[in-house]
């Protein structure tokens, strides 16, 4: 198949231009030097026009650059024409005439407008943000109480079958990494204290440490990564395919049929996460300890039991429901702002993760402050 | 090797033993399974170049499975497809060539969601060709213009475009780099009447201005009738009859008789 070309004839006092070859897709680079250049002998004659007998092939990108080509020498003075133009080919040409110039992209502003820009409506998102979680956490309290007083509206089915997929699934992965955090702990403090001879603090510090703040919050941490992504991708594809619309048409809240069971089993999930991950911790901790530090079981044990107290492990433990509802109230907050486009869903999930953690750690943050005032 | 003239050109000589003249796509022998079921058994079917073929068959017949199992979605579990010539089993590197060649609109058209009408447009020209934006942006509205939208939507995205908008948008998209087959999915399903007759005429006006082949798996009834040259009926996993629209209605097999002289079927065609 012959490349394309374009050669100017001279005849009398006009300028023909005899397009051959292939006038396709495929040779569209070349094919558009070929046109640049040829755009510029505008009003050189009085005379030009394009002659395409010799044309092998002709697609819409041939088509259209013959058509732009002929515009560019019209440019103002008597239309130019198209010459030897077979009959297959004519009805393309007519099509790509009728095409009116490109609508070029609406102009994007300077890089500085952009960054101010940008500043200004992230600060501005904060607030809806914070007014979009104000509004989840009515509607859900909101639907709870509605359950409460009709009972056979609560979907104990769906909260099962959530609990499965944020407790039951996620028990593995939990005890093994709050295992090895605990050995990491265990074997960094020994390291540390046995400088001073205090080698049988690190039970003090690891019984300390897990349960009132690492457990909870390791554990808060993976919950948010884990399920608060899934819930967000979930009823943000839903939200895309017009499900939770659908929903709604049939007289169903969807706060009540997705958002609640998902709330409900996410609180009964962390606390229990939260223990198992406290256990697999002081297991992993004793273990280094005692392969590690030389402290054996039974003094591990014996020095945990006076080290702490009961309030150490309740302190870690009424922060796992409310973390649970931070991280379901964010991730369902999210997940119904996704619009229509997959790059949205991502930058939702993205972001229900992000503020879970954030807001986890902030309420960590709280609670702390709380408990030193109250002296627990 | 884009060839998009009207006139019928065989390109590859060795191509010509093995099929009829003319067969663009050829389909031999084609068996496809999911599991132990059988959905394609041992079908043949040719498709004609420059040929509007509409495609027809029950529901879960496996018409659309035909369609993606041409354009390589579908594992085959035996059999060959040709199309332009080439067998589609010899290497990458001759199957992207002949992906270049085609264009597919799909079902629900496939749109990417995170790209204006105009970026999705311009995707796979962008990755073929290089040529500049001016000439980007020249074709994209080209395209448009030929299915029959305004300039003003290229900005828009995929979720604020109507459902007759996106199968347009997604035909401009499959007709961007020029093929010279393009698969239609049941392009008309969703559609309101007008528009779906619309479409059926936009299809003919390309096919002849592009000299495209057109393969279209279709339940609509208007769309067999006014836009299709030929009909190819898939049940039991065959073909179980083809030809023309008079051909159809002269065919005495009953699942035939039902489709084209049921109650739908006799106020279409009368």
């Amino acid at each position: 198949m012959s490349g394309p070309t374009l050669e100017k004839i001279a005849k009398g006092d006009g300028l023909a231009l005899c397009a051959a070859g292939s006038w396709t897709a495929r040779f569209a680079p070349a094919l558009e030097k070929l046109v640049g250049e040829a755009e510029k002998l505008t009003g050189s004659r009085p005379n030009i026009f394009i002659d395409v007998s010799q044309v092998s092939k002709l697609d819409t990108f041939g088509a259209w650059l013959i058509e732009r080509l002929r515009r560019a020498l019209t440019n103002g003075g008597p239309e130019a024409q198209i010459a030897g133009l077979s009959a297959n080919y004519a009805t393309l040409v007519d099509e790509v005439r009728r095409v009116k110039p490109a609508v070029p992209l609406p102009p994007s502003g300077s890089a500085l407008t952009a960054v101010l820009d940008g500043i200004g409506r992230n600060i501005y998102g904060i607030g809806e943000t914070l007014v979009a979680l104000v509004d989840m956490i009515g509607a859900v309290i909101a639907a709870w109480f509605r359950v409460w007083r009709h009972p056979s509206k609560f979907r104990l089915t769906s909260v099962v079958h959530h609990l499965q997929q944020v407790c039951w699934n996620a028990v593995p992965i939990v005890v093994l990494i709050t295992f090895l955090i605990g050995c990491i702990v265990a074997q960094q403090g020994l390291f540390h204290f046995r400088r001073f001879g205090a080698d049988v603090f690190v039970v003090d510090m690891l019984g300390v440490l897990v349960l009132r703040e690492l457990g909870v919050l390791l554990v808060a941490i993976m919950v948010a990564g884990r399920s608060g992504s899934a819930y967000t991708a979930e009823l943000g594809s839903m939200k895309m395919r017009e499900e939770i619309d659908a929903l709604r048409t049939m007289g169903f809240d969807a706060i009540e049929v997705l958002i609640l069971p998902r709330m409900v089993a996410l609180v009964l999930a962390l606390p229990i996460l939260a223990f198992l991950g406290a256990m697999a911790a002081l297991y992993g901790g004793g273990l280094v300890a005692w392969l590690y530090g030389g402290v054996d079981p039974s003094s591990f044990l014996s020095r945990l039991r006076e080290a702490i107290s009961i309030n150490h492990f309740i302190v870690g433990m009424v922060k796992a429901p409310v973390m649970a509802m931070v991280i379901g109230i964010v991730a369902c907050v999210e997940g119904l702002a996704v619009q229509g486009s997959a790059e949205s869903l991502g930058q939702h999930t993205t972001s229900s993760v992000v503020k879970g953690i954030f807001f986890v750690i902030v309420m960590d943050g709280v609670f702390a402050i709380f408990f030193a005032s109250i002296g627990i | 090797m884009t060839s998009t003239t009207a006139t019928p050109i065989t390109e590859t000589p060795t191509a010509a033993a093995s099929t009829s003249a003319n067969a663009i796509i050829s389909v031999r022998d084609l068996t496809v399974a999911f599991g132990s079921r059988r959905v394609l058994d041992g079908l043949h079917l040719d498709v004609t170049r420059g040929e509007i073929l509409g495609f027809v068959g029950a529901s879960g017949a496996g018409k659309s499975v035909l369609m993606r199992t041409i354009i390589g979605l579908v594992p085959k579990v035996s059999g060959t497809i040709e199309v332009f010539g080439t067998d589609l089993d010899s290497g990458d590197k001759a199957r992207r060539d002949v992906e270049r060649r085609w264009g597919i609109l799909f079902q629900h058209g496939a749109l990417f969601s995170s790209l204006s009408v105009r970026q999705n447009i311009q995707f796979p020209v962008r990755e073929y060709l290089k040529v500049s934006e001016r000439l980007l942006d020249e074709i994209t509205m080209a395209k448009l213009t030929m299915v029959g939208l305004k300039p003003e939507v290229a900005d828009r995205y995929p979720s604020e475009l109507s459902g007759g908008m996106i199968k347009r948008v997604a035909l401009a998209r499959a007709l961007a780099l020029d093929p010279e087959i393009v698969f239609l999915d049941e392009p008309t399903s969703g559609l309101d009447p007008i528009g779906a007759g619309d479409f059926d005429e936009l299809v003919r006006t390309l096919q002849r201005t592009l000299g495209l082949t057109v393969f279209m798996v279709t339940h609509d009834l208007d769309s067999l009738h006014t836009a299709c040259d030929r009909i190819a009926v898939l049940g039991n996993g065959k073909i179980i009859a083809q030809g023309t629209m008079a051909d159809m209605l002269a065919s005495q097999h009953p699942w035939l008789r039902e489709y084209f002289h049921g109650k739908r079927a006799r106020a279409v065609i009368g």
